[in-house]
Order: C-alpha cells, then structure tokens, then sequence
C-alpha cells in the first residue's frame, strides 16, 4: 500500500505492573514458521525470577482480600480486554505457529471465552470446596478454602495464547499470584496478553510473564522459599522428578493438568478450619 | 487450704499383653523375625517383644493388600464396605476400655485422655466414614470417583490408635486395601485393632499391619506396589518422603509439624483462656503437633495471664499416667525425653526465663514438669522449632497486626488460636493467620468431619470431612 516502514514491538517481560527487559541482558530469536525472523523476546533469568516473585508475594495481601465479586470483574475485564484485540493475536499466533487463521481465531474465541468461564467461578469456588461441619458438640465449624499464595507456572508450548490463560486464569482466580514462564517457541501472544493485564484493573504483581527456557527457569521456580505451589503443565514429563525433589524444600504443591476444570482452582487452595465454640 | 487427691488407678486386667508379636498380613497374624522391646514409659517395664518388619515381610504385606484390592475390596459394593467400617466402629467401642488402657501402657498418656479422647474419637472416625463408603458419588468429588488402589500408610506415636484411624477409616471407605506401620514405641493397639479386623470379619489383605522402625516405613515408601503413601510425624521426615516419591505416581498426603500461635487478645475471657493455654500445651504432654507452643499476650494483660496460668500450673497432676485423676502422663520415650531436654536447655542459654511448678516427678520412667519460658524472643530455637512436649514459649504483643505477623512468622501453618470476645477480630484474626485449623476460644478440638491439616511446611492435604475423603480418591483432573 505505501513504503511506511512499520514500527516493531520490542517484547520485554511483564514483572509488577511494568515491561523491563531481562537483567542478564540475553536475549533469543523466534522464527516464523517458515523461518523469517520475527524478534528479540527476551531469556529471562534467575534475578528476573526473584524480582518476578517479590512483585507477586508483594501483591498476594491485596488480591487475596480482593472480594470474590471484585475479582470476578477483573477477570472478566480481562476478557473484554482480550476481545476487542482478537486480530492482533491473530495474526501473532498465525506468523509463529503456523497454523491456519480459522485454527488461529478458535484459540483466542477459546481464550475469551475460558477468562469469562473462570471470571463465573470466583464467588462460587467457595461453596464448591468448602463446608459447615456438623461436629460432635456445642462447637460452629467451617471449613473455607482459601489463596495458597505465590504460585510458579509453566505454560504449555502449545496453544501458546490458550495454555498460558489456562494456567494462569484458575490460579488468579482464588486470590493467588503468580509468575508464569511463557512457550518458549511461541512467545509473543503471552507478551501481547501483558498488554491486556496492563488495561484490565489487574493489580500491578497479580500475573507476572517471564519468557525463556524451562530447563533455566522451572528448576529455580522449584527451588525458591517464597513460591508456595506449582503448576508444572507445561512441562515435559521428564523434568518432573527434578522439580518435584527441587520443591519438597519448602514442600510445595505441585500440580500438573491435563484439561479446565474447578479442580484445578481448588488445588491452588488451602482449606482452613474454624472452630467457635456456641454458649450464651 | 489443699486437697490431696487418693489414687484412683484403672486396673489393667482388662488386657492381656502378649510376650511376642507378629505381623498382620493377609488376615493372620504371622510371625516376625528379628523382634524388638516395647516398654510403659512411666515405668520403663518391658510390656512385649514387637516384631521389625524387613523386605520380605513389606513385601508379603503389599503383595496381601494388592490382592485383596483386586480381588475382593475394589469389587464390592459402597453399601457392603461400609457395612465392615460400621463393625469396627462398633468393636472398637466395645472393646474401648481395653483400647485405652492399652494405649495408656504403651504411650504414657493420661488414663483419662486416651479414654475420654483417643479411643472414642478412633471409634467416630470409623463410624463417620462407613457412611460416605455407599455415597461417594456425591461428595462433590467427581460424578465416578475411583480408588487408589493400595495405600502405604506410617503413623506416629503420639496418638497411635487415633491416627491409624484418621488413615484406614478413609481409606477403606474409599474402596483402597491398606499396609499400615504403627510407630516404633506404640504398636499395642494397632495390633489389637488387628484382631477387631478379625472380628469384624473384614476380609483378608484389606488391612495389613507391619511394625518396624524408620527402616521398615522407608521400605513401605520406596514399595513399587504401592500407589498412595500417608504419613503423619515430623517435617524433617515428611520433606524425605515428598523427594522420595517424587519420580513415581504416588500420591502423597503429609501431615506434619507445627508450632502453633496461640494468640490472647486483651478483651479475652481470662479465666477460660487459661484453661485453653493449659489444655493447648499439656495436652497429651504436649506430644501434639497442633499445640499451641507458642502462647502471644497482648502486653497490657500478659501479667494478669502468665499469674493465673501459674496458678492453674500449680494444680496440673502429673504422674501415673494410669491414675484417673492424672494429667500430664510420662514422655512417650528416652530419645524425645533428650530431645525436650536439649531444647529447654537452649532456652535457657538464649535467655529465656524458665518456670516450672514444683512436682515430684517419679524416679522410673521419662518426665518433664510442664514448663513455660518468659522473654522469649522470635529467634530464639524454642519459639521456632517443634519442641513436642510440655514447654510452653511466652511471647508478647501489642496491636493485633504484631500478633498475626508474629504467629504466621514460622515454616509452620497447621493451626492456630484465638482468645477474643470480639467476633469481628476473631473472625478478622481467623483470616489472617496461615494455618489450617483455627481454633478461636477452644483449642485441641477434634472431630471427623472437621478436616485438619496444614499450610506451609506442615504438611499436604487435609484429614477429615469431605477433604479427607479426597485424598483416597483419584482426583479429576490431576495428572
């Protein structure tokens, strides 16, 4: 149409609200499908993972005590968001992948459509997962499940855009933070979806995305003091073991899914008991 | 004026002891091979010769239980495996008496305790999960919910015959076949809930019994036939155990350590909360993992509260664990007996101040008088690390935001306690702390339909109630 030279992203991280490049300086090529370079995303490092968790143990106070309802607007904010920007990540997911604009549209329709699921389950996860517990004596009793805290994830290689909202969505939704490493191979829609968090009303360290290597990253994840849980999905079956010995430090809960599902939201809970006794 | 209190020993002709035990594997009781003693540790008496299981025993015991859960447990009807739990249950209480008198022999505690608490409590927690056998589809926990299979299951002995039902009531529920290890020094009363098995008539393999030490609960961890392991004991131990399986598809639940807040707000009922201080602590000679080690005073009634819990200290009864009127019994064994003893001494050497009511302790057995330390501070070992037994660590507070930041300032999440009149701060407070079990003007509540378990390093999963349940059953999305 024209000789404009077009302007180019510069993909940096997203930690605390903001878009900083890695500290370490490094950075990694992603190739189009049929090999033309695309950018510089950057190889996040083990400092960029501490910065990352200090912002999300930072937020956790706030969102946690966020209410049910309030995060369920933000949630759903974060769809509306990701739904007025469908033909960027369109054409993001059909430049590095590949794949046709038909399979390219379904992922994001999913991704939207997955947020509003997860937005829905906020005020509701309580009443799924917790109890009044009819004890033997003069005693009130309930069980109401809670934020574990900071969870560390990593998000599938594929579906770049729907397997980071899968991971991340349940985490958030019961008032946990969290810091996820993004596909390695396809970063740029989990980059983009920064942007959407930046215009959501998500508090600054609610979600914060690295993007890199599993194999650098996912092993500090498991060996950090101040991460509470795990959702290892997105990684090969074969680094399991190494994350799992790596996480029995501080004992972490470390979960693997293979589809969405509530349980995925209770796993990331603590349940806690009160007890009150009942007098006059 | 006093009152001197005449002795009301529980006799203990109700059980026969005999000299030497065995495995329970397959329905029979089988004969060990290397044996090791078992004593009452108020008296330091030899009570029974206890077998050590090795391979060949783990071995037989998994093969058993595999065996009944393919063959007969998986394959029965909710209706009818609920039908054996509430035959336990009954047994039990039948039988209940001899439960606590032996549970009293072998582990120290309090006549009154291992009656009025464990042995009752054992009874309802077979009673409660007989009836979700028949109803697990509707427990929220997947429209098909599937068991395990074989569950590996290490208990401590602190409450030896409580927690081996917080494991096999559960699990036999849920449709699994259980190999069970009482703890080293308190065998009896598993063994003995191995002939109600026989009573019962549950069938052969669904429970198995294998004693040993930490060798044998390490050959039931590392076991390729086993597909679930719940441990309850230390934090130490528990992080061995998450590494150990963490290359297999075990499922794991843990419940560990604690060293509990137990917070006074200065609108408390003081008389009441005394008690609770007292029962937080000295319970079961505060061998608990959810005591209330570390006592928090808002600053303005901590003199009034540490007078009258001196009081109250003064008239705990320390002794015979099998006189009715006893309350803090003997240390259940010479090596938690050092262990109490070397951290008390840290106490003191960090400056600390110590306080202990006069009592004449008995020149046999393991004793430690029940203790508070004064001037703690937060880094001091006594108000960091579990102690397990009578110490008590005092610290102070002044606003109730320096209470919650000191009771969450631990490794630990598996319970805390609140001593407030105000519902909004308790409810408020109740929020706040990080822990799994809140008890708020109560402590050391225990009931199964009440999950308990803990945040943090305390542990993994829940026991008890719908989310105890879970933990035998295959989840629904988790790999």
């Amino acid at each position: 149409m024209s000789n404009r030279i077009d302007v180019k992203k510069t993909y940096k991280l997203y930690i605390n609200g903001a878009f900083p490049r890695t500290e370490s300086g490094r950075t990694y090529e992603v190739k189009s499908a049929k090999g033309a370079f695309i950018a510089n995303p950057c190889l996040a490092s083990r400092k960029d993972l501490r910065d990352a968790v200090v912002a999300a143990r930072a937020a956790h106070a706030g969102w946690n005590k966020a209410t049910a309802y309030n995060r369920g607007q933000i949630l759903y904010r974060i769809a509306e968001m990701l739904e007025g920007r469908r033909a960027q990540f369109v054409d993001e997911i059909v430049a590095v992948t590949g794949v046709t604009k038909v399979k390219a549209e379904k992922e994001v329709t999913d991704s939207v459509d997955r947020l509003v699921w997860y937005a829905g389950w906020t005020d509701k996860i309580a009443s799924l997962s917790g109890s009044t517990n009819p004890v033997a004596g003069p005693f009130y009793n309930f069980t109401i499940p809670e934020s574990v805290g900071v969870v560390a994830a990593i998000a599938p290689e594929t579906p770049s855009l729907l397997g980071l909202i899968d991971v991340v969505a349940p985490i958030i939704t019961s008032g946990n933070t969290v810091i996820v490493l993004a596909s390695t191979k396809a970063p740029l829609s989990a980059m983009t979806f920064a942007e959407v968090l930046a215009t959501s009303d998500l508090p600054h360290g609610v979600i914060n995305i690295l993007t890199g290597k599993k194999e650098e990253i996912a092993p500090w994840m498991a060996s950090h003091m101040d991460i509470d849980a795990m959702d290892i999905s997105g990684v090969p079956a074969k680094m399991h073991s190494e994350i799992k010995v790596a996480g029995a430090e501080n004992l972490k809960r470390i979960h693997s899914f293979k589809s969405a599902d509530p349980g995925r939201i209770i796993a990331f809970m603590e349940a806690k008991t009160v007890w009150h006794p009942i007098g006059l | 004026m006093s009152f001197e209190y005449a002795p009301a020993p529980e006799s203990r002709a109700v059980v026969s002891i005999k000299p030497k035990y065995g495995h329970f594997i397959g329905g029979k009781f089988v004969a060990g091979s290397k044996h090791f003693p078992t004593i009452n540790p108020a008296t330091e008496e030899v009570l029974s010769q206890i077998a050590l299981a090795g391979k060949a025993e783990v071995d037989a015991a998994v093969k058993a239980a595999r065996k009944a859960y393919t063959t007969t447990w998986s394959k029965m009807s909710g209706k009818e495996r609920g039908k054996y739990l509430y035959r336990i249950a009954r047994i039990m209480q039948e039988r209940a008496r001899e439960f606590a008198v032996l549970e009293t022999l072998d582990n120290g505690k309090p006549i009154r305790e291992s009656r009025d608490t464990d042995i009752p409590l054992a009874a309802a927690h077979f009673f409660y999960h007989a009836g979700w056998a028949d109803k697990l589809e509707y427990a929220g926990l997947g429209t098909s919910p599937k068991p395990l299979g074989v569950a590996g299951q290490i208990i401590p002995w602190n409450f030896p015959l409580l927690m081996l039902a917080w494991k096999v009531a559960p699990a036999l529920a849920a449709g699994n076949t259980v190999v069970l290890k009482p703890a080293e020094s308190t065998s009896l009363t598993a063994l003995l809930f191995a002939e109600v098995c026989q009573q019962a008539e549950l069938p052969a393999g669904v429970v198995n019994i294998v004693t040993g030490d930490g060798s044998t609960g390490a050959l039931i961890v590392n076991h390729p036939g086993i597909d679930k392991i719940a441990f309850t004991g230390s934090t130490e131990v528990g992080k061995l155990i998450a590494r150990a399986v963490a290359p297999t598809k075990k499922s794991v639940t843990l419940e560990l350590g604690g060293k509990a807040a137990n917070i006074v707000f200065d609108d408390a009922p003081i008389d009441e909360t005394v008690e609770g201080i007292v029962n937080g602590i000295f319970f079961n000679q505060g061998h608990v993992c959810c005591a209330g080690s570390r006592l928090l005073l808002q600053e303005n009634v901590a003199e009034e509260v540490l007078h009258k819990l001196k009081n109250r200290m003064e008239k705990i009864r320390v002794g015979d664990p099998m006189d009715k009127n006893t309350d803090v019994g003997a240390i259940n064994s010479k090596e938690q007996l050092a262990k109490i003893t070397e951290l008390a001494a840290a106490g003191d050497a960090e400056g600390a101040e110590r306080w202990s009511p006069a009592c004449n302790l008995p020149g046999k057995g393991f004793w430690f008088a029940p203790t508070i330390f004064t001037g703690v501070t937060q880094a001091h070992r006594i108000a960091r690390e579990e102690i397990f037994g009578p110490v008590l660590s005092v610290l102070t507070f002044r606003t109730p935001q320096e209470a919650i930041e000191k009771a969450n300032n631990t490794p630990f999440g598996l319970s805390a306690g609140i001593w407030s009149e105000k519902g909004s701060r308790t409810l408020w407070a109740s929020q706040q702390l990080r822990a799994g079990v809140i008890w708020a003007n109560t402590f050391n509540k225990f009931d199964p339909t009440s999950p308990f378990g803990g945040y943090k390093e305390s542990g993994w999963g829940r026991e008890g109630g719908r989310h105890g349940l879970s933990a035998y059953l295959k989840g629904v999305s988790h790999e």
